[in-house]
């Protein structure tokens, strides 16, 4: 079947290889190809020398232009704390109270504030720190565990009944489930009801009264405000934390509620801290 | 240039090519991949690490199985951004008893590296039953099923000696002890000594979900809220040559 060579006068060299009769033409490949092909051969040697690369007993060669991504980050993050450390020693030094009257550092420790709370705070806070069903709203006036500046700092500082801080805000409410009887708590869930006006068996609330007054009080006050010493919240203000319907209220007093924050000492720096006080505390809530 | 005349022999034999061709991508693997085995500085050497208790290993294995790897990733990368919101930095030895590890290459949600700690086991609760309670913004599914499925760590010493197997240092007692510890963790009423001997004091017992039985959502949230807390990043200084 071997057919005579087709090739003409002119034509390059073949290959000299043949498959069923077909030869290949050994063109040269296109001059800027070949080029740009040794040309990365030639970057792909420098840049092992230059980057870190080759792996030898111990370690890798670390690259003549010692780059590391560590020490690149690390650098970055010195560069914008330096940048910011003035503002930062400014807003640990100043006492609380005083960081509002000074307009510009009130903007500085409100911006960094913002940006604290978005970042760590507002999973839980609601990124407008609306709050949301067990997560307290800090736009409003009513405070747990007191809305001045001291308050809000250190609660953020310890957090709120966490294990890992020894200094956390503590308090428990008993589960009245296991001490009233049914009926007292549904009387002094009628009584706690009537507090904020709501529609309530009158009879019953009555002598919920007297329920109340045994066993909640000591937290929440004879009259139903609460106590920010203890974490008591104001039970007349018809704010809710874990809601103020019938069910949602026997279910706190059967149950209890036990609302954790956790502590940000270790992870958030003193400045960041005070800065997300004033933050928080200028939402409009702060007392 | 004889060798190269010779790749003819190469060219015509297919069986003998598939051999070389093997052989080449074999020299190309053992290049990269050996030395990760002995180069000192690929998993640096740091305090803290401990394999994950019984009840940590049944959430890792719900985790998996629930394709949370899918949207969140578990790893920080040396990034600013990323230092400034997750933490600091993941290093290669905080996933050193995971089994695969949990890195990801994909974030539809946060980086979980670490979590642990960041928010109360009731957030995690309210969280996992409907995400978009807490975070509005959140496109995550609804989880709350976990508090129904109960579980007894019945088979969790198996899991736990297949990852011995391959290299996790669980000791003869920690396998023999594996069902108790796995209740024990989540009872704060439980007699949890041995449990926090065999696995370190920082071990968190607590009944995780808030309600009396134990279930997946117990685990998880046990699993989650340990998560790149065993390092001390206070007394820990990374090499920053790597």
């Amino acid at each position: 079947m071997s057919k005579p060579s087709e090739k003409l006068p002119g034509d390059p060299k073949t290959t000299g290889h043949t498959w069923d009769g077909i030869e290949e033409f050994d063109n040269p490949m296109p001059r800027w190809w070949l080029w740009t092909f040794y040309a990365t051969i030639f970057w792909g040697l420098i840049y092992t020398i230059m980057y870190p690369a080759w792996p030898l007993v111990q370690s890798a060669t670390a690259g003549v232009l010692g780059w590391s991504s560590r020490a690149l980050v690390q650098e970055e993050l010195v560069e914008f704390e330096e940048a910011n450390a003035p503002w930062n020693a400014k807003l640990v030094e100043t006492p609380l109270e005083d960081i509002s009257k000074d307009p510009e550092l009130q903007q500085y420790a409100v911006n960094a504030g913002s940006a604290v709370f978005r970042t760590w705070c507002a999973q839980c806070h609601g990124s407008g720190a609306q709050g949301a069903a067990g997560f307290p709203n800090l736009l409003d006036d009513a405070w747990l565990w007191g809305g001045s500046l001291e308050d809000i700092e250190y609660t953020v500082a310890y957090g709120i009944r966490n294990e890992e801080s020894d200094d956390a805000r503590y308090s428990e409410m008993p589960a009245f489930g296991e001490i009233l009887e049914k009926d007292e708590i549904t009387q002094v869930v009628q009584y706690v009801m009537s507090l904020t006006n709501a529609q309530t068996d009158d009879a019953a609330a009555q002598a919920g009264k007297v329920v109340f007054e045994d066993n909640c009080a000591v937290c929440h006050g004879e009259d139903g405000k609460g106590d920010v010493t203890q974490g008591a919240p104001n039970l007349t203000d018809a704010i809710w934390l874990y809601g103020g319907s019938q069910e949602a209220l026997t279910e706190t007093v059967v149950y209890s509620r036990f609302g954790v924050m956790p502590p940000w000492e270790n992870r958030l720096t003193d400045a960041q801290i005070r800065a997300v006080t004033a933050y928080v505390h200028q939402l409009g809530g702060g007392q | 240039m004889a060798i190269l005349d010779k790749h003819k022999i190469l060219e015509t034999n297919a069986t003998l090519l598939l051999i070389f061709s093997f052989l080449v991508v074999t020299i190309g693997g053992i290049v990269q991949i050996t030395p990760l085995f002995y180069l000192e500085n690929t998993i640096e050497k740091v305090e803290g690490m401990r394999p994950y208790t019984p009840l940590e290993m049944a959430g890792r294995e719900i985790y998996l199985r629930e394709g949370c790897y899918v949207c969140h990733s578990q790893m920080i990368r040396p990034m600013r951004d990323e230092v400034e919101r997750y933490g600091h930095y993941s290093l290669a030895a905080e996933s050193m008893y995971d089994h695969p590890f949990q890195w990801g290459s994909k974030r539809t949600g946060p980086d979980l590296a670490r979590v642990g700690g960041r928010y109360s086991d009731d957030w995690h609760v309210r969280h996992l039953r409907d995400a978009q309670s807490v975070v509005p913004e959140s496109v995550m599914p609804k989880y709350g099923f976990l508090e129904q499925r109960k579980i007894d760590g019945r088979y969790i010493g198996d899991i736990m000696a297949a990852n011995a197997v391959v290299g996790t240092p669980y000791t003869e007692e920690m396998l023999e002890n594996a069902a108790a510890d796995f209740r024990a963790q989540a009872d704060p009423d439980s007699d949890f000594d041995g449990l926090l001997e065999r696995y370190g004091d920082k071990v968190n017992i607590r009944n995780f979900d808030g309600q009396p039985d134990l279930t997946e959502a117990d685990a998880l949230i046990a699993y989650l809220q340990m998560l790149g807390t065993l390092v001390d990043f206070s007394t820990f200084t990374p090499d920053p040559s790597r």
